[in-house]
């Protein structure tokens, strides 16, 4: 079957021959073609307000559903726009397929109007990109974005096109099948002979320890990450970008590791003698020094991207595969070994988790209250009593990231949303938007710094038009907070453009936006807003002014190593052996 | 030292300029690279010098990012390998009427052939490893001005399936796309 359609009909019809449901963009003079099509398509278009914050709502939804999240932009400002959420989606492996309109192919290189080469800027930007100049490309290459997109190591496509091949009609036939890809391939199954060399790896483990992070999100392998912890009795900490893979009230979960990490996860870390990476990428936030990481530990690694291997950190043993399925194959042989083999060091093992249990009894994160001022600490313990672990969790990024990340639990995955690897500020509120977008049923909570929300403050328009019931609350320390802690810590607190002054009335700001909202600065005013926010069925606005100077800790100065953590003001004190 | 990596990549728009990007992003200093089709059209094939310091030199590290382009068909590592090199060089070299002779027949050493020759100067052209062509540029500035083109090394693999290959893709087990060579 085939018809004559133009290339706007036959994009939005790849799209939804993909699965897109909703696309978050913003229109211009060369996609007005495809806006016309969209006037009475099925796919749901949501208008931001800046682009950039397309691509953050694409990624949250993106992030919270699984699926791929789409984002359009027009030509020129519309396409550079893009950019930080492209690399944004790369550096955190987020599935995503970009639109951006074109010149009209006569004029590229012209310097025309809203002329801008997008191609050439998003190369470093994304996974793969495109440039559609010709109409019967287009829905081969639409398909080739999803698929590259959501294969393998997930990441942003982005596929600019023509003017003319928007505006042009051809005879289309649906893709039946996509030609094959000869220079994309992906390993998803790993040997038995690398099943069989991580197995040995693991029972000879005295003192295993499990690091996992991105890839067990991406991998959907949550059920087998569960079984494999059980299995091997082991301490699992996760990235920031893990949490919710292995659910935060699993007894064997100790928290984060890394530069905010907990005590538990980072002297685990520099203890183990078997150190067991699923799906991470061994990022500097989490290793600090290099050479103090683990420095005790033969290194498992499972990665899907070949690449990953052997990066940052040596791996004794190196599996490229999915990590589902490494962990699927894994689990048989765990089992079917268990008595045999796994029995040489069960006392050890069992004295190793009685030694981390001790550290995660005797240093949890700081239980900070106080009856006058809000803590930001506590602040989070509060979001956390009301979401037990269920609710989704937008975040932005500094402070108020790091205190989410270690208070407030998550018992599924995708239900933590944060700017992990570029870690870009305005990302909270827009993302929250795509993730409630995605997921009407559950509790969304947008938290951002009062410097982030700035940055994101636009929206607050999308979210109004839509009635969009998410949470947004304001971490409000009047600074860029986390800027704030560094030159308190290491610059001698000399406060160098790090002050939020002339913050808007919240009050005032939500009623011009149509929308519910409050601001509050006492823990029992906290109460009024939390019960008001959770009773509104819309959206609304919770400006929580919290202790001004409070710092993120533990922290690992940057640089230094993990077990070498400040753990508390006001002294810095090393903690070692 | 000098990393040797041959390449075949889609002939398409921008394959080049992915492949150079992955180069300077990863902080690699290029030495050469040459791009040019080959008998299959949709195919182009790539040599490309690198600089590496061989105190942290790691041949997967940088092949591994290259393969990860989806233009990209097949790597090679060339470097530790049976392979033939070849560069071309264009030299131009003033020489006084005196001298003619003895360039001439220096020149025949390096099997250098004059393609132009003008009332002040001979224009040689000369192909070989990198370090013959070094050694006749040197060797003509005894006659008077140097003026030299290079096009860069090309490599090709002696024994296309020799045991060197990839030894990097049995150690990570990378995707079967480097292990069969593609006919061109
Ligand atoms: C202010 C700030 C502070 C931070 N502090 C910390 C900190 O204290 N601790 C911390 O952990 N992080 C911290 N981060 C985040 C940090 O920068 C990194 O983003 C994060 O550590 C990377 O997580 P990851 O290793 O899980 O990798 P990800 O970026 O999540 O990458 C996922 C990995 O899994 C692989 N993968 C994907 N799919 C699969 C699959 N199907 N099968 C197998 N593998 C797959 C990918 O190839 C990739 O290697 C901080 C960020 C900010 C902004
Ligand atoms: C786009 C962008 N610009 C600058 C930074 C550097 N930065 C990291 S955290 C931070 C401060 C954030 O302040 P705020 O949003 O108030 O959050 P808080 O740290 O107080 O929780 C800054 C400026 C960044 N991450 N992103």
């Amino acid at each position: 079957m085939s018809s004559l359609m133009s290339g706007s009909q036959i994009l939005l019809e790849s799209l939804a021959r993909e699965g897109t449901e909703i696309i978050f963009g913003y229109p211009g003079g060369v996609t007005l073609p495809i806006y016309d099509v969209l006037y009475d398509h099925p796919i749901q278009h949501v208008l931001v307000r800046h682009e950039e914050n397309a691509t953050f709502a694409a990624e949250g939804y993106a992030r919270t559903t699984g699926k791929v999240g789409v984002c359009m932009a027009t030509s020129g400002p519309g396409a550079t726009n893009l950019v930080t959420g492209l690399v944004d989606a790369l550096m955190d492996s987020i599935p995503m397929v970009a639109i951006t309109g074109q010149v009209p192919e006569h004029l590229i290189g012209r310097d025309a109007f809203q002329e801008a080469d997008t191609f050439g800027i998003t190369r470093a930007a994304t996974k793969h990109n495109y440039l559609v100049k010709n109409i019967e490309d287009l829905s081969q290459i639409i398909h080739e974005a999803f698929h590259l997109a959501k294969s393998g190591r997930p990441g942003p496509v982005l596929v600019d096109i023509t003017k003319n091949v928007l505006t042009g009609r051809t005879n289309y036939f649906p893709a039946t099948k996509m030609k094959p890809l000869r220079g994309f391939h992906v390993r998803l199954d790993p040997d038995d002979d690398e099943i069989e060399a991580a197995l040995q790896f693991l029972w000879a483990s005295e003192r295993p320890y499990i690091y996992a992070g991105g890839g067990i999100i991406s991998a959907a392998a949550s059920p087998e990450l569960l079984e494999f912890v059980e299995l091997l009795e082991a301490p699992l900490a996760h990235t920031v970008m893990g949490l919710g893979g292995l659910p935060s009230d699993h007894p064997n979960f100790i928290s984060m590791l890394g530069m905010h990490g907990s005590y538990a996860a980072n002297m685990g870390v520099t203890e183990t003698d078997a150190l067991i990476g699923l799906g991470v990428r061994f990022d500097d936030r989490v290793t600090g020094r290099l050479d103090a990481f683990a420095p005790n530990a033969r290194v498992l690694h499972v990665d899907i991207d070949p690449a990953e291997i052997n990066k940052n950190r040596r791996a004794d043993v190196g599996v490229v595969g999915d990590v589902k399925r490494v962990l699927q194959k894994l689990n048989v042989r765990l089992r079917e070994t268990k008595e045999s083999l796994g029995g040489h060091n069960r006392e050890n093992r069992a004295e190793w988790r009685a030694r981390v249990n001790g550290w995660k009894r005797e240093h949890p994160f700081a239980d900070v209250s106080d009856e006058n001022e809000i803590k930001p600490q506590y602040l989070m313990k509060r979001i956390d009593e009301i979401s037990n672990g269920e609710g989704i969790v937008a975040v932005d990024v500094g402070q108020h990231q790091m205190w989410a990340a270690q208070y407030i639990r998550f018992n599924h995955p995708r239900l933590w949303v944060n700017s992990g690897g570029l870690g870009s500020m305005g990302f909270g509120m827009p993302a929250a938007m795509g993730a409630k977008f995605g997921n009407p049923d559950k509790l969304v909570f947008s938290i951002s710094g009062d410097g982030g929300f700035m940055m994101s403050l636009p929206e607050l328009a999308t979210i109004a038009s839509h009635k969009l019931p998410v949470k947004i609350i304001i971490m409000n320390n009047g600074w860029l907070g986390m800027v704030r802690q560094w030159q308190e810590l290491f610059y001698n607190r000399r406060y160098s453009s790090v002050a939020m002054d002339a913050f808007p009335n919240c009050e005032l700001l939500a009623a011009a936006f149509g929308i519910k909202g409050r601001s509050v600065d006492t823990p029992s005013e906290l109460e009024v807003g939390l019960r008001e926010a959770l009773a509104e069925p819309g959206p609304y606005l919770l400006n929580v002014n919290v202790t001004r100077e409070e710092n993120v800790f533990p922290m690992v100065p940057s640089g230094g190593a993990v077990n070498e953590m400040i753990l508390a003001p006001p002294k810095p004190v090393a903690v070692g052996d | 030292m000098q990393q040797l990596i041959s390449l075949r990549v889609d002939n398409t728009p921008g394959a080049l300029m992915r492949v150079a990007g992955v180069l300077t992003s990863r902080g690699y200093n290029i030495d050469s690279l040459t791009v040019a089709r080959t008998l299959d059209p949709t195919l182009s094939n790539m040599t490309i010098v690198v600089n590496v310091d061989s105190e942290t030199y790691d041949e997967e590290l940088l092949i591994k990012q290259i393969m990860r382009l989806v233009n990209v068909i097949e790597v090679v590592d060339l470097t530790n390998a049976q392979a033939v090199t070849r560069e071309l060089a264009l030299i131009k070299v003033t020489v006084s009427p005196d001298m003619r002779p003895a360039l001439l027949k220096e020149a025949d050493i390096f099997r250098a052939r004059v393609v132009d020759a003008a009332p002040t100067s001979y224009t040689l052209e000369v192909t070989g490893a990198s370090e013959k062509l070094d050694a006749l540029i040197e060797l003509l500035h005894n006659y008077g001005d140097v003026e030299m083109i290079r096009s860069g090394a090309m490599a090709m693999e002696r024994a296309p399936q020799g045991d060197h290959r990839n030894t990097f893709a049995k150690a990570s087990r990378v995707p079967e796309r480097t292990r069969e060579p593609v006919k061109t």
